[in-house]
């Protein structure tokens, strides 16, 4: 085994798994302060990514560029919690999934409408030559997304511990009910969750698109790693969408290496079933009585 | 409860049966064009599925976003044994069922201990792999562009090899299965997955096997599913893998949630209302908005669907019969009622 290529496949598949963290962080805050699975979230992926190529085109400079498509994308998570998720008050579980699943769809018809179905780029962040380390070629772009990526959970990080909105939202997480007896709005509080979400899910898509490429159907299958790293996590905490990301993003990327490229995605995905049959929990879940 | 409402429950139990055999017998004479029909044809095979599927969420309670996968195995199934193997279509469609079968049985038994969106993962994640499997092993399947050449289905002398005999075909089968199915649900068996889905705890300290009657429901939704799969490739006669994949799933998911998830006759109208919305956005919007391509459609599509399940949760059937039932009564009450229209309702 050649050790250059083992660390390449690494390298790529931990820039894959912090993306599939950010993802998962969506569905974590949005899963434990409103019981949702919001399968719209790969959507704020693909419109984050799709809008900042847009305004590239208008030469904004970067950071601008990066700044507007999050804002943009929680504006739209919050629209989505306010028009969508709070007329339905308490439906069933099922029922908020094809609620969410019916939004996905209309997002993905939008995007089709404005963008088509070409695929697009952004130049990557910055046009140094990528470097050599130990016999791996490390692109520019790789090191951004995992700056950009550890600045967003460092952000991330502060808000909930040291911040009154990020605490009361960890409140909700921890007990719903008892956060509200404490005077924290739920509703409030759940958009705040959409926003973080679609905001998040934009910084996905677009520090992602450098690399990947951008295009109207990439939301499907972003979301589903997104949501299968936040289920391997425990689906309870932050920390652990980082943990679940990069270890399902190594598995798929030596998956995608050393057995077969064709059954990556089936690789992610015999990973998870398995996981599931040994620890219905989640690697990180936290061993839950529950009354009845 | 007055007497002319259990009068107004007695006869629509009796007669929506009836007339809806009636008029699928004698719709063909009014309109045999091939384009009514095979729509028809579609709306029967993918009823059979999302019957299949309202057993399994609707009484058992159990979520399911990989039944596409099943549905995939029949067609595949049924495609390989008479194209590779020169089997007859009737015992390839009987051998896939029984594979199909066997593949829910061994996959149910760690699965069906998950809960709600573990659980939903997990069947998720077996539908993409083998979503994955059919594009993968070229060798059996074809890959990518997948097999044809499938023979049709045939009775003696009859072969079905037209619209109109298919049609009777699927909806002889569609019968077949609600019949199936209304017997099921309203057994000993169909009274414990209710019980299941209520509470499963509940119900095992009531003596209910929960683990077993899972398992049987779930295998027998797969067995259901793999018939309907085994019915498309035999209309088709050629198939490849971009009907069975994750989209799949979710819309027989959608269709059973838009017609009501617990109920026999739901599936049939969610079905028929995902596919006349379809052709109907189709043919609305060029008109309305003449320069807007099939995209609106989507757009459209997903809005609606939307609003169908934040106002009416419970699925169109339901929600309608409901409020036909007892309009002042839901008039009164904001809360979705609980059901009162169909006793298998009960949950």
């Amino acid at each position: 085994m050649d050790p250059g290529q083992l660390l390449q496949l690494l390298i790529a598949g931990l820039v894959l798994g912090v993306i599939y963290a950010l993802i998962a962080v969506g569905f974590i805050t949005v899963y434990n302060v409103t019981g949702i699975i919001n399968f719209a979230q790969g959507e704020f992926v693909m419109l984050g990514a799709m809008l900042a190529v847009t305004l590239h085109k208008y030469n904004l400079p970067l950071p601008l560029i990066i700044l507007i498509a999050v804002a943009a994308m929680a504006v739209t998570g919050m629209l989505m919690q306010r028009l969508a998720i709070r007329p339905a008050k308490s439906a069933s579980l099922v029922t908020f999934i094809i609620i969410s699943i019916g939004i996905s769809i209309a997002l993905r018809g939008a995007a089709l409408l404005i963008w088509g179905t070409n695929p697009y780029t952004l130049p990557a962040f910055s046009n140094q030559a990528g470097l050599e380390w130990l016999g791996a070629h490390i692109q520019v772009q790789s090191l951004w997304i995992m700056a950009i990526t550890l600045m967003a959970f460092a952000g991330l990080f502060y808000f909930f511990e040291k911040t009154y909105p990020g605490k009361a939202v960890k409140a909700c997480v921890i007990n719903p009910n008892a956060a509200e007896l404490m005077g924290i709005n739920p509703q409030s509080m759940s958009l705040l969750a959409f926003a973080i979400a679609g905001g998040m899910g934009a910084l996905a898509g677009v520090v992602i698109t450098p690399i990947t490429l951008a295009s109207y159907d990439m939301g499907l299958m972003f979301g589903l790693k997104g949501f299968v790293a936040a289920v391997l996590g425990g689906l309870t905490s932050v920390p652990g969408a980082l943990v679940g990301g990069v270890l399902l993003g190594v598995l798929e990327s030596l998956g995608a290496g050393y057995i077969s490229s064709g059954y990556k995605d089936a690789l992610a995905f015999l990973i998870l079933v398995l996981i599931l049959f040994v620890k219905p929990d989640g690697l990180l879940g936290k061993i839950r009585g529950n009354r009845v | 409860m007055s007497q002319d409402r259990v009068r107004r429950r007695r006869f629509i139990k009796t007669a929506f049966p009836v007339l809806l055999t009636l008029s699928l017998l004698l719709l063909p004479l009014f309109n045999d064009s091939s384009y009514v029909l095979s729509t028809l044809v579609f709306i029967g095979i993918y009823s059979i599925v999302t019957i299949s599927l309202c057993l399994l969420m609707g009484y058992a309670g159990q979520i399911s976003l990989g039944h596409a996968a099943f549905y995939g195995m029949g067609a595949y199934g049924s495609a390989i044994l008479t194209v590779k193997f020169g089997l007859n279509p009737w015992l390839a469609l009987l051998a896939a069922a029984a594979f199909t079968a066997l593949v829910a049985w061994a996959i149910g038994i760690p699965t069906l201990k998950l809960k709600e969106h573990y659980l939903a993962l997990a069947t998720l994640g077996f539908g993409v792999i083998v979503y994955i499997i059919f594009t993968q092993e070229t060798a059996w399947t074809g890959g990518p562009s997948g097999l044809s050449g499938i023979p049709y289905l045939s009775l003696g002398q009859l072969t079905f090899n037209n619209d109109l005999s298919y049609y009777y075909l699927v909806w002889a089968a569609v019968l077949f299965t609600i019949y199936l199915s209304s017997n099921i649900v309203n057994s000993r068996i169909g009274r414990a997955l209710r019980a299941i889905h209520g509470s499963e705890t509940a119900a095992e300290a009531m003596g209910v096997n929960t683990a077993a009657y899972k398992l049987q429901i779930f295998v027998l939704s797969a067995i259901f599913a793999s018939i309907a799969g085994s019915l498309y490739s035999h209309y088709i006669t050629m198939i490849n893998p971009s009907p069975f994949g994750f989209r799949m799933s979710i819309e027989f998911v959608l269709m059973a949630v838009v017609g009501g998830i617990a109920s026999i006759w739901g599936p049939l109208v969610g079905v028929s209302v995902v596919i006349f919305l379809t052709q109907l956005l189709r043919d609305l919007i060029p008109l309305l908005l003449p320069n807007a391509g099939g995209e609106m459609e989507l757009v459209a599509f997903g809005l609606i669907l939307s609003v169908i399940m934040i106002f009416m949760p419970e699925g169109l059937f339901r929600g309608l019969m409901d409020r036909w039932d007892n309009p002042v009564r839901y008039r009164k009450a904001k809360a979705p009622l609980p059901s009162s229209l169909w006793e298998e309702d009960e949950s």
